[in-house]
């Protein structure tokens, strides 16, 4: 039966994310970009709203079940506040959702429970690689295994919070499919590069990582030492970024909306013209469309249903354009003043176009 | 608690209706095609007997009906059931689809603003044992999108207690077979009063064989060939006083003429639902034919490593999925009495543009081939583009969305 109506309870986790989101991530963004740094408390305030804690069986010291409708409809939620502050909040499930969904049991009990029981602590991964046709079913950097220990080899970008990492999941070419490997803290042949300078996100702090013959013991496989499916990571990810493009889309329209009612053109207000009028419903539409899309792809997941890989790869291939449109639109509807960093939607349109090259920066 | 499972009810007519767009209307596509107004009587006779089982009206399901057999539990899916109707009938051809009998858009009319004694002088005809089809005639030479230039009028004669008709329609669907082919009826709209503007706007049951009402000329179109379109001339027409839809006087609010409106919630929704059955149609064959050149789509892979043409493929699946899933929403909301004018735009809009678009991408796609009549490929290329004409063009359905986005009346934003 169709219905496209979340919960109660997802209403009111939407409710409570929405406050976060704009009195605090919204409030706090322009400053947080402009000096590269989100306030430690900010991002722990956003932690204690326990959506990861709500997504994660009480066998791992959670309360409750993972959603990926629900995931969806929360990044959403707390992109359209912020999108580096959202990113920000959500980095340790890029470490814990992958165990949840692929991790043994022991590395479950064993890894879970420390990241979400505690306050915020940077557990992150790495994935992504700095080459321009970057695909993470090809990855450059690799894993050889020699007896029992996995050996780690490569160069990763777009590490969040690496500097800082407690530890982290390293993805890795295992004779031609991509593997994750846990690797702790500390673990010898790991250097932190630099941060890296991004055309947006600088409020995120992003690392370069390489591995130089970094031995893992192989029980650190994630998977254990047979490892795991790398495909349903993948799509729980493109679902989440699809959800934060969303987010971020919805934001610049609104902004955009509010602005072109308030400014007197020739006597009427902007968006009594039809040039701007238009652009608006094209927004809207498009926004709804793909929205209704990435839920799709998330209840797909839910549901186990065969080609959930596949919807969800598409719904990221529609969100990336219609966050770039629109994005690309409020800058316009703005006119001048949309290019001057007083505003958001500069900001936004730099973020938006960031969804084409990130790659399981967020996971539902 | 948000579900995308198509209900089981809708799943087994999606079945049957399959089974018709194969077997009924595929095969004769092209065929009807040519023949511009030949009129497909073999599919007419045998949909007639499918549209009477189901009530004689297909454009306005009946939600109370599924409650029976105390099944009420089950929110409503009548407008959902339809929209899955119409896409698969309009995959099968859009202007066959077009060319089914009983109750459509006058129907729709009579259902929304009749009186209980009018719907059943005027919707009983669809049960009987020959097809019978009805119109809507709105549209004027001078008048399209902007009803509020209809100058057709409607003078009361008191002394024989009828409505007098004079004026013009034109670009009426199926006209010719609700007037000169079957004992059906046209909704025309008047004005009984010229200096009200839309307060005046009222909507009249015409019937066939009624003096003074003449077909005169059928269009040829860019495509959906198959469905006749017509000009109608009313001249000292002469129709009973009961056959006017809503209030006989003139009120100076346009409730009335809203009220109308009202209708295009649903009938938008299902326009789109056309426009994505033949972007489905599209898609599809784009896809096997590729497959049988031995072209795979490569889903998963970064675009950076995707040929221009898988692109191209990705981003139709993109739009049609999408369009499917606005339109199916806009009528989940109209089955549960969810107000959607906004919407129903929303849907119209989107599902006209991606028809067009990947109608278009596709001739360009199969080159040579896809330019010939070999395929239905160009044909599916002129039928799409309807769809974001009538029931209010792309246009006229932004401004409906944007005044309903940014919360302005029609003459804030005109």
């Amino acid at each position: 039966m169709y219905s496209f109506k979340p919960s109660e309870e997802q209403q009111m986790l939407i409710d409570a994310i929405k406050r976060y989101a704009m009195d605090d991530l919204r409030a706090a963004a322009r400053e947080a970009e402009e000096e590269g740094h989100l306030p430690a408390d900010l991002v722990e305030k956003g932690w204690e709203l326990g959506y990861l804690q709500a997504s994660t069986p009480e066998a791992y010291d959670g309360f409750g079940e993972r959603s990926a409708v629900t995931g969806a409809l929360a990044l959403e939620e707390l992109a359209y506040g912020d999108l580096a502050g959202a990113m920000a909040v959500m980095t340790p499930a890029l470490f814990a959702t992958p165990i949840l969904l692929a991790g043994s049991e022991a590395q479950k009990k064993a890894y879970i429970p420390p990241v979400i029981e505690m306050e915020w602590k940077p557990f992150t991964a790495a994935l992504m690689e700095q080459k321009f046709d970057f695909d993470p079913n090809d990855l450059t950097t690799t894993a050889t295994i020699e007896g029992d220990t996995i050996v780690i080899n490569g160069e990763k970008s777009y590490v969040p919070y690496a500097a800082d990492a407690e530890a982290m999941l390293v993805y890795a070419n295992l004779n031609g499919a991509t593997q994750a490997v846990i690797v702790p803290k500390e673990t010898t042949g790991v250097a932190i590069g630099e941060r890296q300078k991004l055309l947006g996100l600088n409020a995120l702090p992003f690392y370069t990582v390489s591995f130089q013959n970094v031995h893992i013991p192989l029980e650190n496989r994630l998977g254990g030492t047979e490892g795991h499916d790398f495909a349903q990571i993948v799509a729980a990810s493109n679902v989440a970024l699809a959800a934060m493009a969303i987010g971020v889309s919805s934001a610049a329209l609104d902004y955009a909306i509010e602005y072109a009612k308030d400014r007197d053109v020739f006597g009427v207000k902007v968006a009594q013209k039809q040039a701007i009028a238009f652009m608006i419903a094209e927004m809207g539409t498009t926004i709804e469309a793909i929205r209704l899309l990435v839920w799709e792809a998330a209840w797909m997941i839910d549901e186990g249903k065969p080609d959930s890989s596949k919807q969800a790869y598409l719904a990221l291939s529609g969100a990336m354009d219609a966050v770039m449109m629109v994005t690309d639109r409020a800058v316009q509807i703005l006119g001048g003043h949309g290019y001057i960093r007083e505003h958001p939607v500069e900001m936004w349109m730099r973020n938006g176009r960031g969804f084409a090259a990130f790659n399981g920066l967020a996971i539902v | 608690m948000i579900d995308f499972e198509t209900p089981k009810p809708i799943e087994q007519l999606n079945n049957v209706v399959e089974t018709v767009a194969v077997n009924m209307m595929r095969p004769v596509s092209r065929e009807m095609d040519e023949k511009e107004h030949a009129i497909p009587w073999d599919f007419i006779n045998f949909m007639h007997t499918a549209v009477k089982s189901m009530g004689g009206t297909s454009m306005t399901p009946d939600s109370d009906k599924s409650k029976k057999d105390g099944e009420e539990k089950h929110p409503p899916i009548g407008y959902q059931r339809l929209a899955h109707m119409v896409e698969m009938l309009a995959w099968g051809d859009a202007g066959m689809y077009l060319c089914i009998p009983g109750g459509m858009l006058g129907s729709a009319a009579v259902a929304a603003s009749g009186t209980p004694e009018q719907k059943k002088r005027f919707l009983s005809r669809f049960m009987g044992e020959k097809p019978v089809f009805d119109a809507m005639a709105m549209t004027e030479p001078q008048a399209g999108s902007d009803t509020s230039a209809i100058r057709s009028s409607a003078v009361l004669d008191e002394a024989t207690n009828e409505w007098v008709l004079n004026g013009e329609k034109i670009f009426v669907t199926a006209g010719q077979k609700a007037l000169i082919e079957s004992d059906g009826f046209v909704v025309v709209w008047a004005t009984i009063d010229p200096a009200a503007g839309r307060g005046g706007m009222r909507s009249f049951v015409v019937e066939a064989g009624t003096p003074g009402c003449k077909v005169t000329k059928q269009e040829h179109k860019l495509g959906i060939r198959a469905s006749d379109t017509v000009s109608i001339v009313f001249q000292d027409c002469r129709i009973p006083f009961e056959n006017i839809l809503g209030s006989p006087t003139v009120e100076k609010s346009t409730k009335g003429f809203k009220g109308a409106m009202a209708t295009f919630d649903a009938t938008r929704p299902i326009i789109a639902s056309q426009a994505v059955g033949i972007a489905r149609a599209t898609v599809e064959l784009i896809k096997e034919e590729l497959a049988k050149n031995g072209v795979e789509i490569r889903y998963g892979l970064p675009r950076q490593k995707l040929t221009s043409l898988e692109r191209d493929v990705i981003d139709m699946e993109v739009m049609l999925r999408s369009a499917w899933l606005l339109t199916l929403k806009s009528l989940w909301m109209a089955d549960n009495k969810i107000h959607n004018p906004k919407e129903a735009s929303m849907a119209k809009v989107y599902a006209g543009d991606i028809v067009v678009k990947i109608t278009q991408k596709a001739v360009e796609l199969l080159g040579p081939l896809g330019y010939t009549r070999e395929l239905l490929l160009e044909k599916w290329f002129r039928d799409a583009k309807i769809t974001d004409l009538y029931e209010g063009t792309g246009q006229i359905n932004r401004m409906v969305v944007a005044r309903n986005m940014l919360g302005y009346r029609g003459s804030q934003l005109r």
